[in-house]
């Protein structure tokens, strides 16, 4: 009963955290049509500096049980870069979605040497920091605290995601840009104030579930290029789009990947790939998203 | 005639170029000339992926998936099969290429763009574990040995492997990729290929002017998964081994980036692609560790500045130069 629900838990924690970049993708592609190939090494790019501000904070005096806020900080300050990015990737709005492709795909370029360069090419952890946070007992099992808490966190998230699109103003200009670009326009919405807010947001969620993540896993150079197939796998299989499809999505895809770990993990991969050309085959538009021609 | 001055110019660029390709391994050092060897097999790779890209309007980020079944093809035959005729190895590659795109191209045909883009990628990673995990059949991360093989039934035994690949290899492949060059410009040419660039265009109205919108985009997608298998046969060959990064889709995405750099949008601009690609990334390599991030640059100014690539820089200055 115990690895059941272990398996349950890491696969929900993973969840959780792809929930994040998933919803970033979301997004960035529901309101601009963009497809973000380097939504990874946002990710990243959060777990790198995550690392470092833990270790800053820690060296400056910070108690340790301090990290899970630092970490979140952390990743909402690297927000700064977004607006640049998203000013580079202006340039090409208007053009073929090749070439946005291809202008994402640049960046992962990129970032790989701007990790390499800050960071290293070894990859870095915290060590067994998240155990400051102790166990806790949910039922007759024992779980980390801070698995439990970072689940807690992204539920929070999702949650006030959709209260922001649904209830506020803002979440509906959103909406309203999303579905009708020109329409949007016309009735007076700044859009190019909007698509540097949606892609800054974008960016915030993928750093901030690069930061949560650190406390358990290592920081490496493979993460950029690799999180972006589980990360596409996620909305594929939700629905491009759509939040609900990130939220379902993301549970599908971090349980499948929890119990393939544990019975065959030569399948672990597979078996994702697999669904998503199924589900592609099956319904193209995904559980929650849009029908396609 | 304007054309045929245009054309006789066309005609004597390309034989300019072919004699210059087969002068290099007398004048230039043998590691340029190891460079000219995968430049040769991005070359027909890339001629195969602009016809589905370019020619086709159809971008996927998973062709390097026939790349890998070329080489390992290469590999499976040459060192586990023992078949060393390069021309049984380049034929056998491409058909196993082939038929392994037909169930991918049944599917990815029905989808368009981003689904398309995302389905292809999605294949390419899937050989990719495949490959990486199988290790009992596909040697895991290490992958399998290629062994040289033997050209129209030669093994020029007495060459060692330098001499082999600077000799009768690099005018066998420059001859290969003429050839298939020849055979594309053919396809590009026939109504086939103007129905393609029809369906590129405009698909609705083809299909109502009763083009078949999906049979076409599949046979398309077919051959240009065989000029990637023997694109990829080639590379293999050349490095004596294939290995499963050869299908993870930062590759395919290298095989855009190629693409995209030489021009997409004419016949000649994924060779000058190919060539200009492997030249600056061994350049960017040897000058810096963090020769990724220029890379990265170059693409940016490709895309912002350039989306026509070299050739269509080259064609602006040629216009502006005219005109003077």
């Amino acid at each position: 009963m115990t690895a059941f629900f272990d398996i349950l838990i890491g696969g929900v924690f993973h969840a959780a955290v792809l929930f994040l970049v998933a919803a970033g993708l979301q997004l960035v592609f529901g309101v601009q049509k963009i497809v973000n190939l380097a939504c990874g090494s946002f990710y990243a790019l959060g777990a790198y500096f995550g690392i470092s501000s833990v270790n800053w904070a820690i060296a400056a005096g910070l108690p340790p049980v301090s990290f899970l806020p630092v970490l979140v900080a952390s990743g909402v300050l690297l927000g700064v870069i977004g607006p640049f990015i998203e000013a580079l990737l202006r340039t090409v709005y208007h053009r073929d979605e090749a070439f946005q492709l291809l202008l994402t795909f640049a960046l992962v370029l990129m970032f790989q040497d701007v990790l390499r360069f800050f960071w290293g090419a070894n990859p870095q952890q915290l060590g067994n920091l998240s155990m400051v946070y102790g166990k806790i007992a949910i039922g007759a099992v024992q779980v980390p605290t801070y698995n439990v808490l970072v689940i807690l966190a992204s539920v929070l998230i999702a949650v006030g995601i959709g209260a922001f699109l649904q209830r506020t103003r803002f979440g509906r200009i959103l909406r309203a840009t999303a579905e009708n670009r020109e329409m949007s326009e016309a009735l007076g919405v700044n859009v190019r104030r909007i698509y540097a807010s949606v892609f800054t947001l974008g960016t915030v969620l993928g750093t901030v579930g690069g930061a949560l993540v650190v406390p358990t896993a290592a920081a490496s150079l493979d993460i950029p290029v690799e999180l972006v197939v589980e990360a596409f796998a996620v909305v594929v299989i939700g629905g491009l789009g759509s939040m609900r499809g990130a939220l379902a999505g993301a549970l599908i895809v971090g349980l499948m990947r929890a119990a393939a770990i544990s019975f065959y993990a030569e399948l672990e991969i597979l078996a994702i790939y697999l669904v998503v050309i199924v589900v592609l085959i099956a319904r193209p538009a995904g559980l929650f998203g849009k029908p396609v021609e | 005639m304007i054309w045929l001055r245009e054309r006789a110019v066309l005609v004597s660029a390309v034989i300019l170029a072919v004699v210059v390709l087969a002068a290099i391994p007398r004048l230039a050092e043998p590691y340029y000339i190891t460079l000219v060897l995968p430049a040769f097999a991005y070359g027909i790779a890339l001629l195969g992926f602009n016809l589905l890209f370019g020619y086709t309007g159809l971008l996927s980020f998973g062709h390097a998936l026939f790349v890998a079944i070329g080489a390992y093809g290469a590999a499976v035959l040459s060192s586990k099969l023992g078949v060393r005729s390069f021309e049984l190895i380049v034929l056998i590659a491409g058909l196993a290429a082939v038929t392994a795109a037909i169930p991918v191209a049944l599917l990815a045909v029905r989808y368009v763009r981003i689904f398309f883009g995302i389905l292809t990628l999605a294949f390419g990673m899937l050989f990719h574990s495949f490959l990486f995990k199988f290790y009992d059949i596909t040697g895991g991360d290490t992958g399998i040995r290629v062994l040289r093989p033997s050209l129209f039934g030669n093994d020029f035994k007495e060459l060692d492997k330098i001499a082999f690949m600077i000799g009768p290899f690099y005018y066998y492949c420059l001859a290969l990729l003429v050839v298939l060059g020849l055979v594309m410009w053919r396809i590009v040419h026939s109504p086939f290929g103007l129905h393609l660039a029809a369906i590129r265009e405009n698909p609705r109205k083809a299909q109502y002017l009763g083009v078949r919108v999906r049979l076409f985009r599949f046979i398309a997608f077919l051959i240009s998964a065989f000029y990637c298998a023997v694109g990829g046969a080639i590379l293999a060959i050349n490095t004596g081994q294939a290995d499963p990064e050869l299908a993870y889709w930062t590759h395919s995405g290298e095989l855009v980036f190629m693409t995209v750099l030489g021009g997409f949008a004419n016949f000649f601009g994924p060779l000058v692609g190919a060539f200009s690609f492997i030249f600056l990334k061994s350049e960017l390599m040897g000058a810096t560790q963090y020769w990724r991030f220029f890379l990265g640059v170059t693409l940016v100014l490709i895309v912002v500045l350039f989306p026509r690539g070299l050739i269509g820089l080259a064609q602006d200055l040629w216009s502006k130069a005219r005109r003077r």
